[in-house]
């Protein structure tokens, strides 16, 4: 397997966004210590600007602080139940507008695909937030393989049904089995990953084994875990969240600081491991990179 | 008895500093430290408000002799919510938390209740109850108003699992019919709190 570090996340690119974002404030907390009126001001602001340094949260960490309702509702559920998910044999069904359907062995879908870690930040709508490198390949690689059709404007995928592998599917606190979707642009963009492993290691059950889908720029439920499908629509596919609460989950659900959940506030995050909270970056610090996307839409509409 | 009680009553904050320092509050410490204070401030509240009516259908008085103490835990536990929420959480960023208390109704419910609480627990000590004699009763039936703030709170914070403040909500209600639905019979029975008072003071 080939680790291969993606070159358009490192680091030392991720981190001067924070400062990029801020540069206006900054000027003119500058300027006004220039002309000696406001010198607390600026060594305020250049305390809140210490570069992010956007380090890796630890394995244990990524590990147990997960939401995945399919092995309960806690945070540390998924740690504790996850045990009874047999991540293999896997089989991926894909259907819908394609030239290549049909039900793909794990081991079919991850041929030929070169695996490369990505520490991407991930932002939950709960207003927390990790950094995680995955292993993993772009989602784009895999769609390419199976030829959709044009009028595939759409993914939907679907998370393994089976009470007996996730126990928390004996409650009905969601409608099982999970489903998500993106637009095909967003699934297509390069920075959509098909996660197959953390820290160099096989996935572990808790955090979607044996393949999920990671979307950095969104809230962390538009990435669906344990994968068992996945198919090419025309029309906008459901996603849970959406269908349990409209009004607070929507189909796009970009991280974005200046829309707030209806029942908190989505300016700030903890990120795991610190102890303030921290402004939240728009599309999550990836706005350079897909801002595009969403060219002329009204992002407080379609949250 | 007392000092068994007023012990159990700390437990919980001696579990939860024994967790904190010990590293057993998982990867996001401080949003364990209040929900744990939070869970146990709405219990704490519950079991004071099942008091009377336990006492009522046992016919044990003794009971009320431990309803304040057990009260002014439960203001405790608000307390240690608020504060982790307010020093913690927040870090005193003012800005931010005035604007959630107006903006989130979750958090404008739970803070109100908080503020519901304080003259309660002000008003508990036994010169206070002399002195606003019928009043006092009055007054601190508001405790169920600051319960079923503090469950709505709850209800409203939660994202999709309803279980635990569903339960809470059932008991809380439960509580208060029982309160309001026998009262003629009650009447009959001796005076509600004159005993609570010889055996609190």
């Amino acid at each position: 397997m080939l680790i291969r570090r993606a070159p358009d996340i490192k680091s030392s690119e991720i981190t001067p966004e924070a400062l990029y974002f801020d540069r206006r404030e900054f000027i003119r907390a500058a300027s006004a210590a220039a002309v000696g009126l406001a010198a607390p001001a600026v060594a305020r602001a250049a305390a809140a600007r210490l570069p992010d340094d956007d380090k890796p949260n630890s394995y244990d960490d990524i590990t147990h602080y997960n939401n995945f309702y399919e092995f309960g509702t806690g945070k540390e559920d998924p740690a504790r139940n996850a045990g009874t998910l047999r991540p293999r044999p896997w089989t991926v069904e894909v259907s819908g507008l394609v030239a290549k359907p049909g039900r793909y062995a794990l081991d079919d879908l991850l041929r030929g695909q070169t695996i490369e870690e990505r520490i991407y930040r991930h932002r939950c709508v709960e207003a927390w937030s990790m950094v995680i490198p995955w292993n993993g390949f772009p989602l784009r690689n895999l769609i390419t393989r199976f030829q959709p059709a044009s009028r595939a404007r759409f993914v939907e995928f679907t998370t393994l049904l089976d009470r007996n592998q996730m126990p928390g599917q004996k409650s009905d606190v969601l409608p099982w089995p999970y489903v998500e979707g993106l637009r095909m642009d967003e699934a297509m963009h390069p920075l959509t990953l098909v996660v197959t492993g953390l820290y160099g290691r096989p996935l572990p059950n808790q955090n979607g084994a044996p393949l999920r889908i990671h979307v950095p720029w969104k809230y962390g439920f538009k990435s669906c875990k344990s994968l068992v499908r996945i198919r090419f629509v025309e029309e906008q596919p459901a996603n849970t969240w959406n269908v349990v609460a409209p009004n607070e989950y929507g189909f796009y659900a970009n991280v974005n600081p200046d829309v707030d959940h209806p029942r908190w506030s989505q300016a700030r995050e903890r990120r795991i491991g610190e102890f303030f909270r921290r402004p939240t970056l728009m599309f999550n610090g990836y706005g350079d990179q897909v801002a595009s996307l969403y060219a002329g839409m009204d992002l407080r509409r379609n949250f | 008895m007392r000092v068994a009680v007023f012990l159990a009553c700390l437990a919980p904050l001696a579990v939860l500093l024994a967790d904190l320092f010990g590293g057993r509050l998982g990867p996001e410490p401080i949003r364990a430290a209040e929900l744990r204070t939070g869970i146990w401030a709405l219990t704490l509240l519950v079991v004071t408000l099942a008091i009377t009516p336990l006492r009522r259908l046992t016919g044990w008085n003794v009971l009320g002799g431990y309803r304040r103490m057990l009260g002014l835990f439960a203001f405790t536990y608000v307390c240690l919510h608020f504060l982790t929420w307010f020093g913690v959480d927040q870090f005193f960023a003012l800005a931010y938390i005035g604007k959630d208390i107006v903006k989130r109704p979750y958090i404008t419910v739970g803070f109100a209740s908080f503020l519901l609480m304080i003259p309660l627990a002000i008003t508990s000590r036994t010169s206070m109850v002399r002195r606003l004699g019928k009043r006092w009763a009055t007054l601190h039936s508001l405790v169920y108003l600051a319960a079923l703030g503090g469950v709505v709170h709850f209800t409203w914070e939660v994202k999709a699992d309803l279980k635990q403040p569903t339960t809470y909500a059932l008991i809380i209600v439960g509580l208060l019919l029982l309160r309001f639905l026998p009262r003629r019979a009650a009447r009959a029975a001796p005076a509600p709190y004159r005993s609570r008072l010889t055996t609190a003071a």
